[in-house]
């Protein structure tokens, strides 16, 4: 490199216009805000490893805790977010089909190809946001166990299996009895504020408001308990996640719940698929700041797509501006390619 | 204020053409890239569901297999579709080398810190 400087005059050194990468200041700052947000993700991403490592308790299994789809019953593990997963992938094509008719300056490529990179910007938020409520509402709630017990239960088939629980294991269930618990526990909520209102000359209204919904939630006890998701007993060299408990073991596991930890859902505070807190407020995190980016990308190509119809990159005469969101675009599917990997599959 | 994006430098965005023929090419390289990112994905699904996360050997090296692919499916989403491949040494350099410094400090501080946290959980707690 030295060799080559020699031969230029100061002039030609100092002056500018030329770029040392050949390429746009526009791209070329492109570029370092990527890696500028890359770095970013990859600051949160090693945060959840780290904590991920450091917890002791065990970690929730991604397809385990995501094995739902839309409209449908039953267990299809990974299923969903792979299909989130094709659908990023397949808009990252369409988009770099639509760098490449840029490259010829065929405009209704362009059109055409950033119009579809739209749409699958659209399923996947679309899809993300089914994800999230899905997270958000639970399938039956979960909670701890604060002491070791064996308890005998049903598997689907009517055959009897004893499970031990070990002391703080953490269990998740599906039946209507977490709904009507998670009721009555919102319904405790709702009916101290407004008895205290009563004092204050209100007693009618407070009557009428509080009257249906104020169930003791300590008097509430299970008959049956369907124990799901995680894996409860080992049987005849199979994992198994779906037992039903009844009557007098019924009692027993529910006696033995931890105070304060029964938990519906996910929010901020309290999540059912796991003790750790951070494992939902991670999810939210770093999967909400992804979405974020997306949203944002779906915006710009829109803008773009519009600034292409108006043939604004044809008086330009390049569509160099499809290139820079394209970089942007691409490093969007890059960034669920990890969130993927350590998130759900790892 | 002049937008230097357009005037200064749009010899670089305006060389930066191809031909139809060219074209067909790039586009028939794309669609085998699409084809194997599919693939791994597909791979990925089949062996986070097949596989059981019981940390024994076999479980660790699916873990880092998993980790391999997506560095595989990275490589190839940065340096095709994103045409770093195609760039300068200079801006491929000036991208992928911090960067990676960076991953790998941050692998470190993850493995070291979080294996420092678990011990001093395991005696004040």
């Amino acid at each position: 490199m030295a060799g080559h400087t020699k031969n230029l005059s100061k002039d030609e050194l100092w002056g500018g216009n030329a770029s040392p990468f050949a390429v746009s200041y526009g791209k070329m700052m492109m570029w370092y805000f990527l890696v500028s947000d890359a770095l970013t993700f990859g600051g949160l991403l090693t945060a959840y490893g780290v904590i991920r490592h450091s917890s002791s308790e065990p970690w929730p299994v991604g397809e385990q805790v995501f094995e739902a789809l839309p409209g449908l019953h039953g267990s299809y593990p990974l299923m969903y977010v792979a299909l989130m997963t094709f659908i990023l992938i397949i808009s990252s094509v369409t988009m770099v089909l639509a760098v490449e008719a840029g490259h010829r300056r065929d405009k209704k490529g362009v059109i055409k190809w950033l119009g579809y990179t739209i749409i699958g910007g659209f399923f996947f938020l679309g899809s993300q946001a089914w994800e999230w409520s899905h997270f958000i509402h639970g399938s039956g709630g979960g909670f701890q166990v604060n002491k070791s017990l064996t308890v005998t239960g049903e598997l689907d088939n009517g055959e009897k299996v004893e499970m031990t629980l070990n002391a703080g294991s953490w269990v998740n269930m599906t039946s209507d009895f977490g709904h009507e618990y998670e009721h009555a526990m919102e319904g405790g909520h709702e009916a101290a504020p407004a008895a205290e209102h009563g004092h204050g000359g209100h007693g009618e209204h407070t009557e009428a408001h509080a009257a249906p919904s104020h169930v003791d939630v300590n008097s509430l006890k299970p008959t049956e308990l369907i124990l799901n998701k995680y894996v409860l007993v080992h049987k005849d060299g199979k994992d198994i996640r779906k037992v039903t408990v009844k009557g007098e073991d019924c009692q027993k596991l529910w006696d033995a719940k931890a105070d304060g930890t029964m938990a519906f859902g996910a929010n901020m505070h309290k999540n059912e698929y796991a003790i750790q807190q951070q494992y939902a407020n991670f999810f939210f995190f770093v999967t909400g700041f992804h979405g974020f980016h997306v949203f944002s990308g779906v915006v710009i190509n829109i803008i773009v797509w519009f600034m292409a119809l108006g043939g604004e990159f044809e008086r330009r005469g390049h569509y160099e501006t499809i290139e820079k969101i394209g970089l942007y675009w691409h490093f969007v599917d890059l960034v669920w390619v990890f969130v993927f990997t350590f998130f759900y599959l790892i | 204020m002049e937008r230097d994006d357009l005037i200064v430098n749009d010899s670089y965005a305006i060389n930066a053409t191809h031909s139809e023929e060219e074209g067909k090419k790039i586009r028939k390289k794309l669609f085998a890239v699409t084809a194997l990112l599919t693939a791994i994905t597909i791979i990925e699904v089949f062996m986070g569901v097949a596989f059981k996360r019981n940390g024994t050997f076999a479980w660790e090296t699916i873990k880092l297999t998993f980790l391999v692919l997506t560095l595989v499916k990275a490589a190839y989403i940065v340096l095709i579709f994103m045409h770093l491949g195609d760039e300068k040494k200079n801006l491929k350099y000036v991208v992928l080398l911090p960067y990676a410094l960076f991953i790998m400090y941050l692998i470190f501080i993850g493995l070291y810190e979080g294996v420092a946290i678990q011990e001093a959980n395991s005696i004040w707690r």
